[in-house]
């Protein structure tokens, strides 16, 4: 398994209390795989990625990310597996305002160190396989809403990850470009071997995904494995 | 079989790479930025070499002595030595001449007074040596009514070799033109000692014959039995300058300019560096969440820091060498030397990285986790 979640338990401090936003969760995702999560607003879906991305650390419970226990880890390694081995795409496209889409993947492998020409290639053919071949030269302003998510997909891909956590990536565009999106997701989750998960509102999109679960209240709801 | 996170490596060929984007496309930010800190680089290398012509106004005569300590008569109870009231007598410098360990005591007098040759006049500091002691530049042309005149003297009174200047009451020629000795913002003309003590005397008895003693000294030199036994109180050189009482006023004032434009160019680098961090801390928040290291971020950022700070210092500092270099050959007292331009020019940088960096620093609590849009 690429992505396991074993018994995570997550709480935020709210007032005097705490809330728990995710309760005993347990959930494997398998490489190649896209597991949809949905849930209303406020179940605890970001939550569940937040811990998944080691963003923030679960109160119990075991997070293990291509083999790593991330509860071992400290906050360098935590930031070395998050460059190294998981993708992110966020709600909103996140893209840095002074770099062009190609520069935008660029950056991933400079973080880890490599030199940015040595990767151009790379960041040009993956942007390619996300139908922006064309627009590597513009900057986030000159791309509309789609573009930008589909440069921030490449983003996440540039590093290979072991798991692909993509929170939301269609809440900004309308159906047809949110479709084709969450097609070109699904395609490049099973070219790559990625483990994904993929919170969404929309409905419509988890014909598109392997297996949907379902988070309510911090408790997660799976169909049994087929 | 899992992959395990290698440590990170930063690229060596280009270290900035976020950071020299923001420069570029921020360009309206930084440039307004770049002007400031080229502004204040000038005033400072300005104000430094100002400051340094000032002072070489104030002191050249005597830090171009060949002592390495000055003795004064020492002053009463209470009261610091000063150059207008020491007056030391020749008993006093035999004393010291006398001491183990001290190579030569010579007695200067120094006085300022009026001088004219022709029709022009001008204030001077008669500087009054013996001839033999080879204090004064030209010392072998001194003599009996022959002076030697510094080059800035023999400008003012229009006067040459051969022709006659009056010091106050003493009518005497000008022997040589040599060296560019100012004291109290007044050009040197060097007299015997003599005809100095004609110039009048600076106490009471007809004994004082100078104002300070000129020493030479060896390691050996017990200096405070020395004063003891000559009623003085020696100085080094540059402890002597503080007895000039318009050069401690006056260069107090300048450095206290000068230290205040260091903290004002400071504080402006930091709040411009403090409102930028706030403005981009999205960004900060988007690569912690892809795995930017802290170090990373900071290198990133405090580079740019430097980069900002060292071309706007280099641009200030070129502009200032221009300025000085076409005035430093008027009336306006300005050295341009590699201390007062580069000097400057370090502190700017130096104080500059210090209040980005301590702006910079609040990229350690960007929190990642906000770049999920998360409202916990």
């Amino acid at each position: 398994m690429s992505l396991v979640l074993d018994d995570v338990t997550l709480t935020y401090p709210d007032g005097d209390g705490r809330l728990t936003a995710l309760d005993s969760v347990s959930l494997e995702v398998p490489a190649g795989r896209l597991t949809a999560v949905v849930g209303p607003s406020g179940s605890g879906k970001s939550s569940l990625l937040a811990v998944a991305a080691t963003l923030v650390p679960p109160d119990r419970g075991r997070v293990v990310v291509a083999g790593a226990d991330t509860g071992a880890l400290n906050p360098a390694g935590k930031a070395a597996l998050r460059r190294e081995r998981i993708g992110i795409v966020f709600q909103q496209p996140n893209l840095l305002a002074s770099l062009t889409a190609v520069e935008q993947l660029q950056v991933m492998a400079h973080l880890s160190g490599a030199k940015p020409k040595a990767v151009r290639e790379r960041a040009l053919t993956l942007l390619d396989a996300v139908g922006l071949a064309d627009l590597a030269g513009r900057r986030p302003h000159q791309l509309s809403g789609g573009q930008r998510q589909r440069v921030t997909l490449a983003r996440a891909l540039m590093n290979e990850p072991a798991v692909l956590l993509v929170d939301e990536p269609t809440s900004a565009l309308d159906h047809e470009r949110g479709a084709a999106i969450v097609s070109l997701l699904a395609a490049l989750t099973r070219d790559r071997g990625t483990a994904t998960i993929l919170v969404t509102h929309d409905r419509t999109h988890l014909a598109t995904a392997d297996r949907t679960v379902t988070v309510h209240d911090g408790r997660l709801s799976q169909p049994p494995p087929a | 079989m899992a992959r395990c996170p290698g440590p990170l490596r930063p690229s060596t060929l280009e270290p900035m790479f976020v950071a020299w984007r923001d420069l570029r496309f921020a360009r309206g930010r930084f440039t307004l930025m770049g002007t400031v800190i080229v502004l204040i680089t000038l005033l400072v290398g300005l104000l430094s070499g100002l400051t340094a012509g000032l002072a070489r106004e104030n002191i050249s005569a005597i830090t171009g002595l060949p002592a390495d300590r000055l003795a004064f008569a020492a002053p009463p109870s209470g009261q610091s030595v000063s150059f207008t009231n020491s007056a030391v007598t020749e008993s006093q410098w035999r004393r010291w001449a006398g001491r183990p360990g001290v190579r030569s005591a010579e007695p200067l007098g120094i006085r300022t007074l009026n001088a004219a040759a022709g029709d022009r006049t001008a204030a001077v500091s008669a500087f009054g040596t013996e001839p033999a002691a080879g204090i004064a530049p030209g010392s072998g042309k001194l003599g009996p009514g022959r002076v030697v005149l510094s080059a800035s003297a023999a400008e003012e009174l229009g006067a040459s070799v051969g022709e006659a200047v009056r010091l106050g009451p003493l009518e005497a020629t000008v022997a040589a033109v040599a060296g560019d000795a100012s004291y109290s913002h007044t050009p040197v003309a060097w007299t015997s000692l003599d005809d100095w003590q004609r110039l009048g005397h600076n106490g009471t008895t007809p004994e004082e014959q100078a104002t300070v003693i000129v020493l030479r000294t060896s390691g050996g030199a017990d200096l405070a039995a020395g004063d003891r036994a000559a009623g003085t109180e020696s100085r080094t050189v540059d402890e002597a300058l503080t007895a000039i009482g318009s050069y401690q006023a006056e260069n107090g004032s300048l450095q206290l300019m000068r230290g205040f434009l260091f903290v004002i160019s400071a504080l402006v680098i930091g709040a411009f560096f403090t409102v930028w961090t706030i403005q981009r801390s999205g960004d900060v928040a988007v690569l912690k969440a892809l795995g930017a290291s802290t170090p990373y971020l900071l290198r990133d950022a405090l580079g740019q820091a430097v980069l900002m700070l060292g071309a706007g210092t280099l641009l200030g500092t070129g502009l200032a060498v221009i300025v000085g270099a076409l005035v430093s050959g008027g009336d306006v007292p300005f050295v341009l030397e590699p201390l007062t331009v580069l000097g400057p020019a370090a502190v700017m940088i130096v104080l500059g990285v210090l209040g980005a960096a301590l702006s910079i620093r609040r990229i350690t609590a960007v929190d990642p986790l906000t770049a999920l849009g998360s409202a916990r």
